[in-house]
C-alpha cells in the first residue's frame, strides 16, 4: 500500500516537472514550479526528512511563488515579450538533459557514502534534533558560509538600483484598499506566522524545525504585512535593518572566535557551553535570515516602480 | 469507535475533495470553478483533519490539526475573493 | 486504520492530479492559480494523513504549508494590478461585469 503511494507521489512530482518546462507560457511554468516545490516538500515528508520537507515547503511553495509571478507580472508590464522566453532553447535543454544523466550517472556509479554515525558524537552536540547538531555544531563553517552568501546575494540585488533610488524604499510602492480582504489578511496572519516562526527556531533545537525554516516564516509573513500595505518596506540606509542583516552572520564569527580563545579552536563549540551557544547563534541567524530573504524578494530600491 | 468515525470522516473528506476537482474540470466558466473549489475543499480539508483528530495522542496534536484548518480557511477566503476580483477587472485578458 | 489511511493520502493525490490538469488547461491566469490554491489545500491533506501514518512531527510541515498557502496567490493578484502592486478591491468592479462574467476569457 505504502508503494502505491509512493509511486503516485512519484509520478506526480515527475509530471509536474516535466509540464512546468513543457508546453509554451512563462505563467504557467510558473504556476507548475509552485505546485511542484509542495508536491517535493510531501516527498520529502516521505523520506523522513522532516526538516527539508518544512524548509522545500516555505521557500518552494511559499517565497519563490512570490518571486516567480512578479517576475513575470514585471515582464508583461515592460511588455517585454515574455513569451519569447519558452521558444524551445536547444543549448539550455542539452546543458539541463547533461546535468540530470550525469546526476543518473553518480547515483549508478558512485558508492554510497556511508553516514558517519551520530551516537556519540550527538549528546556532546548539546542538542537533540541531529540537523541542528550537524549545522551548528559539527559542521559550522558550512553554515557561516552560507549565512554570508545569503548576504552577497542581497547586496548583488541591490546593485542593480540605480543612484538615484538609493534612498528611495525597497521595492514596490505596494498599496491595497484600507478595510478590504487584502488589508485584514496583511493584520491577522503575521501575529500567528511570528508566533510560529519563533516557535519553528525554538523547537528546532531538540525537533523538527530550525534558524532557516523559522526564519523563511517570518520573512514570508512580513512580506504579506508589507504587501497589504501594512508595514513599510525599508530603506537600504536604514541603520537597524542594515545591522539586523548582518547580526547573525556577526554572532556566529563571534562565537567562533570565542571558542578560538577558549583554547576549543575556532567554530568548535564547549561541550558546557553549546546548547546557550546554539540558541544564541540560532537566534541572531533567524533575524538575519528572515530579513534577508524578505529583502530578497522585494527587490532593490525603485522609485520608478515598473518603468524600465 | 473513534476508528470508526475516522473512517466516516475522512471519507466524507474525500468525496468533497472529489467533487471540487470534479467541479474545477468540468465548469465552464471562470466564475463557477472558483465557487467549486473554495467551498469544496475546505469543507474537504476540514473533515479530513476532523477525521485524523479522532487518532491523535495529544492535545497538542489535536490542537494543531485545528489551527491547520482554521489557517486553510483563512487563506481559502483571502485567495477567492482575491482572485475573483483580479479575473473580474481584466477579463479580456489572458 | 494503516490502510485506509494510505487509500485517503492515494485518492487525495489523485484528485491533486485532476487539479493540475486545470493549472495546465487554463485558459485565464486565474484558472490556474485557483487550480494551483486546490493542490495547495490537497497537500495539506496529505500531509495530515501522513502525519497519522508516519510522524506526527509533521503537523509542523503540513501547518508551515496552509500558513504559506495564500502566498503565492496575494503575489499573484499584486503582479496582476496594473502598477503591480495594487489591490484588486480597490477598483469598482466593470460596469458590465454580469454579462462579461458568463463569457470564458479565452487563451492567445
Amino acid at each position: 500500500m505504502s508503494a502505491a503511494l509512493d509511486l503516485a507521489l512519484c509520478a506526480l512530482i515527475l509530471g509536474v516537472g516535466l509540464a512546468s518546462m513543457a508546453g509554451r507560457g512563462v505563467f504557467r511554468a510558473a504556476i507548475f514550479f509552485i505546485t511542484y516545490g509542495l508536491l517535493v516538500a510531501i516527498g520529502w515528508a516521505r523520506l523522513g526528512a522532516y526538516d527539508v520537507a518544512l524548509a522545500e515547503a516555505a521557500i518552494g511553495s511559499g517565497l519563490t511563488g512570490v518571486l516567480l509571478l512578479a517576475a513575470h507580472g514585471r515582464l508583461r508590464r515592460l511588455r517585454a515579450a515574455a513569451e519569447s522566453l519558452s521558444r524551445f532553447n536547444l543549448p539550455a535543454a542539452i546543458a539541463g538533459g547533461g546535468v540530470a544523466l550525469s546526476f543518473g550517472w553518480a547515483w549508478f556509479a558512485l558508492p554510497v557514502p556511508r553516514a558517519p554515525d551520530l551516537t556519540y558524537a550527538l549528546p556532546q552536540a548539546g542538542v537533540g534534533n541531529p540537523v541542528t547538531a550537524v549545522l551548528l555544531n559539527f559542521r559550522a563553517w558550512d553554515t557561516l558560509v552560507e549565512s554570508i552568501v545569503l548576504l552577497a546575494a542581497l547586496i548583488g540585488v541591490w546593485m542593480m538600483a540605480r543612484d538615484a533610488d538609493w534612498d528611495a524604499p525597497l521595492g514596490l510602492r505596494y498599496h491595497a484598499r484600507p478595510s478590504g480582504v487584502l488589508a485584514s489578511f496583511g493584520r491577522i496572519l503575521p501575529p500567528v506566522g511570528l508566533i510560529f516562526g519563533v516557535y519553528l527556531v525554538w523547537a528546532g533545537a531538540e525537533s523538527t524545525g530550525g534558524a532557516f525554516q523559522g526564519g523563511t516564516v517570518l520573512a514570508a509573513v512580513g512580506l504579506v504585512a508589507m504587501m497589504a500595505g501594512i508595514m513599510r518596506p525599508p530603506r537600504v540606509a536604514q541603520g537597524a535593518w542594515r545591522a539586523a542583516l548582518v547580526l547573525g552572520p556577526v554572532v556566529f564569527l563571534g562565537s567562533g572566535l570565542a571558542g578560538a580563545a577558549l583554547g576549543a579552536g575556532f567554530l568548535t563549540l564547549p561541550e558546557a557551553l553549546a546548547k546557550p551557544a546554539i540558541l544564541t547563534i540560532e537566534a541572531a541567524l533567524t533575524v538575519s535570515i528572515a530579513v534577508t530573504l524578505a529583502l530578497l524578494v522585494l527587490g532593490p530600491p525603485d522609485e520608478g516602480g515598473q518603468q524600465a | 469507535m473513534a476508528d470508526l468515525a475516522t473512517y466516516i470522516l475522512t471519507a466524507s473528506g474525500l468525496v468533497f475533495f472529489i467533487a471540487g476537482t470534479v467541479g474545477l474540470i468540468r465548469f465552464p466558466d471562470t466564475f463557477s470553478r472558483l465557487h467549486a473549489l473554495t467551498k469544496a475543499d475546505n469543507l474537504g480539508l476540514g473533515l479530513i483533519a476532523g477525521g485524523v483528530a479522532f487518532q491523535t495522542e495529544t492535545w497538542a496534536q489535536l490542537a494543531m490539526l485545528t489551527l491547520i484548518w482554521v489557517l486553510a480557511l483563512l487563506a481559502a477566503g483571502t485567495v477567492a475573493q482575491l482572485v475573483a476580483r483580479a479575473a473580474l477587472s481584466t477579463p479580456e485578458q489572458k | 486504520m494503516t490502510v485506509w489511511l494510505h487509500i485517503v493520502a492515494i485518492v487525495l493525490l489523485a484528485s491533486l492530479g485532476g487539479a493540475l490538469w486545470r493549472v495546465w488547461r487554463g485558459p485565464s491566469p486565474a484558472d490556474r492559480m485557483m487550480a494551483a490554491q486546490l493542490v495547495g489545500t490537497g497537500g495539506v491533506a496529505v500531509l495530515v494523513v501522513l502525519a497519522a501514518l508516519q510522524d506526527w512531527t509533521l503537523l509542523v510541515v503540513a501547518l508551515a504549508l496552509a500558513l504559506l498557502a495564500a502566498l503565492a496567490a496575494v503575489g499573484f493578484v499584486k503582479a496582476e494590478s496594473p502598477d503591480g502592486a495594487g489591490d484588486p478591491e480597490e477598483t469598482d468592479p466593470p460596469e458590465d461585469w454580469r454579462t462579461n462574467s458568463q463569457k470564458v476569457p479565452q487563451d492567445g
